[in-house]
């Protein structure tokens, strides 16, 4: 009887916890208080982190994969980074191309995020449309003694919530600037080839890891 | 500096006749540039950087970034009176003034705190503002990539934002050394700042020069018109529920 009410209290509290501690798990948030929950969250571990401050590249893969990626539409980063080419490739040929992307873009997250240190991150008001598609979150990386940074999330509804779908860095999308580099890369060596460069580039980044 | 205003003018008649794409005349150009300032990065700028932070306290650099970033607000200042901004340049304006004096010297950066932001304009901007094209992309020797537009202001730029390279009848420095020594410092907290961003380029691109032309370029615009450039995203999804976003 006891354990049965523990049971159900804990149930409850579980229940109750969950749009604050679980918001990956996908609740309809709406896109500015997701992108301020996640990188709360994301700079929080970071700042506390021993392991990450020293420079641990993996721990940092880890973070960057569970928090993170879950709020990125990879299908569609993809589709944008590839640009026409996405439209010639096979069903199989795209779910290559995701994977691969996806595994570039995890590790310059990283990259990004193991260099953060005392800077802060200001989330500004949201503007434009929000009972549309798709909307724009803008916050600005603030670092004393250097110009603050913009960083904006484009974000579109999905059936489970809203997901990125491009960072923007001072006005420069970092999805659709790779599309002159792949384009470049398709039109030479066609979407195989495409992929294929993505597997080694991937592969032999993945033999150094960890490194400085 | 004469020196590369003349490789402009061989590179722009060379141009002409290079069989490179449209969207960069000067590719080939470019790369080997591109590539000798990596080299001379990795060789010199880099080094000096990370030994830079190795011996300097995390504020003694924050210190260092303000002072050279406050000289350079008369000159926002001016841009964005240039740029018909009066509201923007006072602002600035407030900003040198506040930090020079209450700032001891712009070591500190109060005027932030107090609610006046921080700009970014310089000459290029201006000129984009009154409708200079941008001209071929470049990349410099030293100074890296830039439109032709921006190149050409890019010797006002620096002279303006370094006022301590005057070389003659200098107010502020009169010792020749301690202007290299300040030109010096500047660039190495620069680039002390961006250390490891070289390490993304290299492992997020298959192309990084490409990448960083494209990046570059897509950034100068969203500048010269403060950030008013919203960005169109296509689909080339469209048979898939997941992709779509313009049809509401």
């Amino acid at each position: 009887m006891t354990r049965k009410l523990f049971a159900r209290c804990l149930l409850m509290l579980a229940v109750f916890f969950t749009p604050v501690a679980g918001f990956a798990a996908g609740e309809a948030l709406p896109p500015d208080e997701l992108v301020r929950n996640v990188t709360d969250e994301v700079l929080t571990i970071v700042r506390n982190d021993k392991a990450i401050q020293a420079g641990d590249f993996q721990k940092t893969l880890a973070l960057v994969d569970e928090k993170i990626l879950p709020h990125f539409n990879f299908r569609r980063m993809t589709s944008l980074a590839v640009g026409p080419g996405w439209r010639s490739a096979s069903p199989e040929q795209q779910e290559r191309l995701i994977a691969q992307f996806r595994i570039l873009l995890v590790r310059t997250y990283s990259n990004a995020l193991i260099k953060f240190r005392d800077q802060t991150i200001a989330l500004k008001p949201l503007r434009g449309d929000s009972g549309g598609k798709t909307v724009t979150v803008n916050t600005e990386v603030r670092q004393a003694g250097a110009q603050p940074i913009p960083i904006d999330y484009s974000l579109e509804q999905t059936d489970n919530g809203w997901k990125v779908f491009d960072v923007i860095v001072t006005g420069a999308s970092l999805v659709t600037n790779y599309r002159g580099d792949f384009t470049q890369e398709v039109n030479a060596k066609g979407v195989d080839g495409l992929i294929a460069s993505l597997e080694a580039k991937n592969k032999s980044l993945e033999a150094g890891q960890g490194g400085k | 500096m004469k020196n590369i205003c003349l490789a402009f003018a061989v590179l722009l008649l060379a141009a002409g006749c290079a069989n490179a794409p449209p969207d960069d005349p000067l590719e080939p150009f470019n790369r080997s540039m591109f590539s000798f300032n990596e080299k001379l990065d990795n060789a010199v700028t880099k080094p000096a950087a990370k030994a830079y932070v190795a011996v300097t306290p995390a504020p003694v650099r924050t210190w260092v970034g303000n002072f050279f970033s406050n000289l350079q607000d008369p000159w926002i200042a001016l841009n964005n009176l240039l740029q018909g901004k009066p509201v923007d340049a006072i602002n600035d304006f407030m900003r040198f003034v506040f930090n020079s004096i209450l700032g001891i010297g712009g070591l500190l950066d109060i005027a932030s705190e107090a609610g006046l932001p921080k700009h970014d304009e310089d000459f290029g901007q201006t000129l984009g503002v009154w409708g200079v094209k941008e001209g071929p992309f470049i990349v410099l020797p030293f100074f890296g990539p830039r439109t032709l537009r921006d190149a050409t202001a890019l010797p006002l730029d620096v002279a303006a934002e370094s006022p301590w390279t005057m070389p003659y009848g200098n107010p502020i420095v009169h010792d020749e050394k301690a202007r290299y020594g300040f030109s010096g410092l500047k660039l190495v907290n620069e680039r002390a700042r961006l250390l490891g961003l070289e390490r993304t380029l290299d492992e997020g691109t298959l192309d990084k020069y490409r990448y960083a032309r494209d990046f570059y370029l897509q950034q100068r615009r969203f500048k010269v018109h403060d950030g008013n450039i919203p960005i169109e995203y296509d689909d080339f999804d469209s048979d898939e529920s997941i992709g779509k976003d313009n049809t509401p």
